[in-house]
């Protein structure tokens, strides 16, 4: 039996504002349990809602960057429940008019499984709407008791909601992580999913082929993408299983437990699904005018997606580099500023030369530069080496000043105590030797005290090659220029 | 003293014919005399009070004075007042202690205004009767059996009683227009929007609107300069420009067009007060105003309509009172729902819980499109009627209640009764025009009868001046209780 | 229009208040009253007619973001019924 799955995410993305969606409180992250909890967030008696333009222009911005409709006039309503971590007794939160309307974004798969070959896939948005989040409870504080710190209350969300179009745990990891990356990349959410910031729930069914859509249930507030993936994947094999022994689904509301790598169902709350939503009447309709929508798209900077048909298309990067680059939007910003400088002072991004630097500088940060700061815990943001200082070293890469071995310990000192690779290069001596005497003599000495081997290369053992190349780069210390040694060579092992 | 205007108040305070401390103490004085039978007041502290005297004093001393400069007002127990207990007339909030001001309470404040107290009220602004205070009802200074309107029945009986020199009220679907009629006195319900509700406890939030309780309209008018105002705090505060609403006051009425509503003179109104209404009318003929017959077709259906939207907003307004944060808690629960419950059933009353019952039901699953929905259309069907009726006249006149004071405990066992009592007064509050009453006589058992004024969007500088003009041409708004 | 028990029953827990037979016996009359009063509105014909949220016309205002609030977390605890360690207590919450 062929199982169809079917995934749609509801995210919630923390936007990056001072102060909250509806006071002027901080929502720094980390303060002591309610400093930050103003007579709002706590919801005094008397106290009302004012909207932050703030979390406004960022939504306005998501939705222009997913390409989606703003709404010329959207509502806030109050969705009403009582908990504790919701001090009003109801969220203000978008129901029927929100702000952003249907977008889509495209998203990159990589199948985690087998010699499947990465693929694009168009995943609808089917909204995006403004909310405020609620605060939090402190569990084991005194016996019996939870404790509530409502300095996150308040907190402005965007939920974006998308459309049932993953079929896989892949799928809905790449959608997730792209999402976070747009997120970052625009500047509206810093994306710490250990915070908080970036949460996911996931709706998953499943359904025999052709059949109409199966019962769904939602993994809620999933905050890593490898718990995102098991979690599917263990709610997809639950469902199946449940279902080919004659059994149902019913719709629930689900928690992934990372211990024991298995979803359950939360405790159900018998009034959950009775909100009872309406306008709030405290808050008018946000009416955002063409003006506001055009002010926000100036704002916006090249999209990942724009960006990488540039690095493909300027500079010939394959698929994947350019993938690669635009991870994040520092990672980018990076290259364009390393292969600025790399190319300057003749910039043009055109012909053979950019598209050969490019390559470089592609790599060294696809490579050495992202192992680096994988292995020293750190990201783009806390670099340690600048554009312009590995710009300094491709440039002597390129002009042949060192040679790749040469580079790497340059990079090596770039990152661990700074400075300048020319600086580096001439404190170490690592300049290469390009003058063809001074290596053809080096060679002559090689061939003459090695003669048995030079015979056994020339009776056609060509691996020997290998031995003598590594004998010439220790003779030179490492500094013979490779190209022109392996010529060399290759010219007088011939004979 | 007593029966000075707030004029002439400003200007013997301004003249050290009196300071403000001796004014402040004379009414505590009264109070204290008089609170025990009225129930009038629910909280007082007469050491702040004194203090904001002394201050206003020094105020009047350095020349910084302005108008109600060391003039003691009574507050509605609705509004948060930093230091003071707020209770909005609940046992839920028997123990708030505000810690902030609303914004009319910094207006006042600034204006170097003292409090005198906070005054009784329906529980959470919920009554007509104010029958439903946690802290007992309050009485009618003009008959002692009656109720004296609600919800804000404190502040109503405390300026028909002299208790103080003016009040605030606030009002929802007549509550500061009902008990002014009920008691003899003038209030003003200003536009939707003029006055912040920032810091005034929800009720319905797109209803709820604050306004004075005095005297004469000319009072009215002076409070009325202190309390409006941009707020930002307040989403649905208008931005406008400041208005002086004595500027109109003296203005002759001659061609003033009234609108009569016939819907506001059918069955269901007494005839004493239809009669009084109808002696008002032709007293504004006298001052050269001019009598225009309209409709308001769909005013019959703004009751049904009111109790579909009010109680759903106030179903919602009132979850924060949970006893998590501030507020009653019930002493013994086994759980978290079991808290949240107990909590809210001992700690609200009987018509608080009602109308939250009645707006979770309009709002909860199937029904929001037959209730909340259709109420919603119809609340726009009624603010068409005043619109086009505004294109006939310049004020709308009627009565302000149906019929004088009912007696204590009358209306108690009917909620349904009780709700029609403000039949002519919730229309306005839905479209949010602005409405006044006025004392325009009294009825055959001699309690006072309430003109009603309704005026378009703004327009209370006009409606106040109608109001003086009829003041300045009669004594209604002179006469006081005598009994007490 | 009359409520049923179980209508009250229901609405009661919604609104978190606890209720006793009589009660919601009392409460089902007095609202089954209150919903005839407001079944009026149900003969009115409102197609077409939009629904009216807010006395005016008006669009939400927007405020800067920028941090105005103090921490107050003294005055307001100073108010609640159960606190510790600058956390409001409540019965325990289980998930």
């Amino acid at each position: 039996m062929k199982w169809e799955i079917v995934i749609g995410l509801e995210v919630h993305a923390q936007l990056s504002t001072q102060t909250k969606i509806f006071s002027g409180a901080s929502t720094a992250f980390g303060a002591e349990p309610n400093t930050q909890a103003d007579a709002v967030s706590i919801a005094l008696p008397g106290v009302l809602p004012v909207l932050n333009k703030g979390a406004v222009e960022r939504a306005i911005q998501f939705g222009l960057a997913v390409g989606a409709h703003i709404a010329p006039r959207s509502v806030f309503a109050r969705k009403n429940y009582f908990y504790p971590d919701l001090p009003k007794g109801y969220q203000i939160s978008q129901f029927d008019l929100p702000v952003v309307g249907m977008g889509a974004m495209t998203i990159q798969v990589e199948p985690l499984s087998g010699n499947a070959k990465p693929y694009e896939k168009v995943v609808r948005i089917t909204r995006a709407h403004l909310e405020e989040d609620a605060g939090k409870s402190v569990h084991g504080a005194t016996q019996g008791m939870t404790g509530i710190d409502l300095n996150r209350a308040g907190t402005p969300l965007l939920e974006i909601v998308s459309e049932p179009d993953m079929s896989s745990a892949a799928e809905a990891v790449a959608y997730a992580k792209t999402l976070h990356s747009l997120v970052r990349w625009i500047g509206i959410c810093d994306g710490n999913m250990q915070e908080g910031s970036f949460r996911c729930d996931v709706n998953v069914s499943v359904r025999r082929a052709g059949e109409p859509l199966g019962t769904r249930r939602e993994i809620k507030n999933l905050n890593s993408f490898k718990f995102m993936q098991q979690a599917i994947d263990y709610e997809v094999q639950w469902q199946i299983d449940t279902l080919e022994n004659g059994g149902k689904i019913q719709q629930a509301t689900i928690l992934f437990d990372p211990e024991t790598g298995e979803t359950h169902a939360m405790r159900s709350k018998e009034d959950a699904h009775d909100y009872r939503y309406f306008p709030d009447p405290d808050l008018l309709p946000l009416d955002i005018s063409p003006e506001f929508i055009e002010q926000m798209r100036a704002k916006l900077p090249e999209l990942p997606e724009a960006r990488r048909t540039r690095y493909t298309e300027n500079y010939a990067l394959s698929a994947y580099d350019a993938n690669a680059l635009t991870a994040t939007r520092e990672m980018a910003d990076f290259f364009d500023a390393c292969l600025a400088a790399t190319l300057s002072p003749s910039p043009s991004p055109a012909g053979g030369r950019g598209e050969q630097v490019a390559k470089m500088c592609a790599n060294w940060l696809i490579g050495e530069v992202s192992a680096q700061l994988n292995r020293d815990g750190l990201d783009m943001t806390t670099c340690p080496i600048t554009p312009t200082q590995l710009s300094g070293m491709l440039v002597r890469i390129a002009d042949n000043t060192i040679s790749n071995s040469g580079a790497k310990d340059v990079f090596r000192v770039l990152w661990a105590e700074g400075g300048d690779a020319d600086a580096i290069i001439e404190a170490k001596g690592l300049k290469q030797v390009s003058d063809s005497g001074a290596i053809e003599a080096l060679v002559d000495e090689i061939i003459t005290a090695n003669a048995e081997k030079v015979a056994e290369y020339r009776s056609g053992k060509d691996k020997l090659f290998g031995f003598f190349v590594g004998l010439a780069m220790k003779a030179s210390k490492g500094k013979a220029n490779p190209a022109q040694l392996n010529e060399i060579l290759k010219a007088k092992l011939a004979g | 003293m007593i029966n000075a205007s707030l004029k002439q108040l400003s200007a013997a305070l301004a003249e050290k014919k009196i300071s403000s401390v001796e004014l402040t103490q004379l009414y505590l004085d009264r109070i204290a005399a008089l609170n025990p039978t009225l129930n009038a007041f629910v909280t007082l502290d007469a050491e702040r009070s004194l203090a904001q005297a002394k201050a206003a004093d020094a105020m009047l001393a350095a020349g910084h004075a302005q108008p109600l400069t060391g003039i003691p007002l009574a507050q509605k127990d609705i509004f948060c007042a930093t230091g003071w207990r707020t209770t909005c007339g609940s046992k839920m909030l028997e123990n708030f202690i505000a810690p902030y001001d609303a914004h009319v309470i910094q207006q006042f404040n600034q204006a170097g205004a003292v409090n005198l107290g906070k005054t009784n009220m329906d529980e959470f602004a919920m009554g007509s009767s104010n029958e439903t205070s946690y802290f007992g009802a309050v009485r009618n200074p003009w008959n002692t059996n009656a109720v004296p309107g609600g919800s804000s029945g404190g502040a109503a009986s405390a300026v028909a009683a002299r208790l103080c020199a003016a009040a605030t009220g606030t009002d929802t679907g007549g509550s500061i227009r009902q008990p002014a009629a009920l008691c003899g006195i003038s209030g003003i319900k200003p536009t939707y929007g003029t006055v912040s509700r920032y810091g005034m406890i929800a009720f319905a939030s797109s209803l709820d609107q604050a306004g004075p309780m005095a005297r004469s309209a000319e009072d009215c008018a002076l409070m009325l300069n202190v309390m409006t105002g941009f707020d930002e705090r307040d989403s649905t505060s208008l931005q406008r420009e400041k208005e002086d609403y004595t500027r109109d006051l003296n203005q002759p009425l001659a061609g003033l067009r009234i609108g009569l509503p016939k819907e506001f003179f059918a069955a269901g109104l007494d005839n004493d007060v239809a009669e009084c209404v109808q002696a008002a009318i032709a007293e504004y003929q006298k001052l050269g105003a001019v009598v225009v017959d309209i409709s308001l077709p769909n005013s019959r259906l703004a009751v049904p309509v009111y109790y579909v939207l009010a109680p759903a907003e106030a179903s919602s307004n009132l979850s924060r009172f949970d006893g998590v944060r501030y507020g009653y808690r019930a002493p013994d629960y086994t759980d978290l729902t079991d808290m949240y419950e107990k909590s809210r059933a001992q700690g609200f009353g009987a018509e608080v819980k009602r109308r939250i019952m009645i707006g979770t039901y309009v709002l909860s699953h199937g029904y929001y499109d037959a209730y909340y929905l259709q109420a919603q259309k119809i609340r726009r069907l009624i603010a068409q009627d005043f619109a086009a009726a505004f294109t006939q006249c310049d004020v709308i006149m009627g009565p302000t209640s149906p019929s004088t004071a009912f007696n204590l405990g009358e209306k108690g066992d009917d909620p349904v009764q009780m709700y029609l009592s403000d039949i002519y007064t919730i229309a306005v509050n839905l479209a949010g025009l602005p409405g006044m009453s006025i004392p325009a006589g009294f009825g055959k058992n001699g309690l006072p009868v309430g003109l009603q004024l309704i005026g378009d969007y703004f327009k209370e500088a006009q409606m106040l001046n109608a109001a003086h003009q009829y003041q300045q041409a009669t004594d209604w708004h002179q006469r006081a209780p005598q009994h007490i | 229009m009359s409520l049923t028990t179980e209508d009250v029953r229901k609405v009661a827990r919604l609104a978190r208040l606890a209720m006793n037979e009589a009660e919601i016996d009392a409460a089902r009359s007095q609202l089954s009253g209150i919903f005839e009063l407001i079944a009026e509105m149900q003969a009115v014909d409102t197609r077409n007619i939009a629904p009216m949220s807010h006395a005016q016309d008006v669009s939400q205002r927007l405020r800067a973001d920028v941090v105005t609030a103090q921490n107050e977390r003294e005055a307001f605890q100073a108010i609640a019924p159960q606190v510790e360690a600058g956390l409001y207590l409540v019965p325990q919450v289980i998930e």
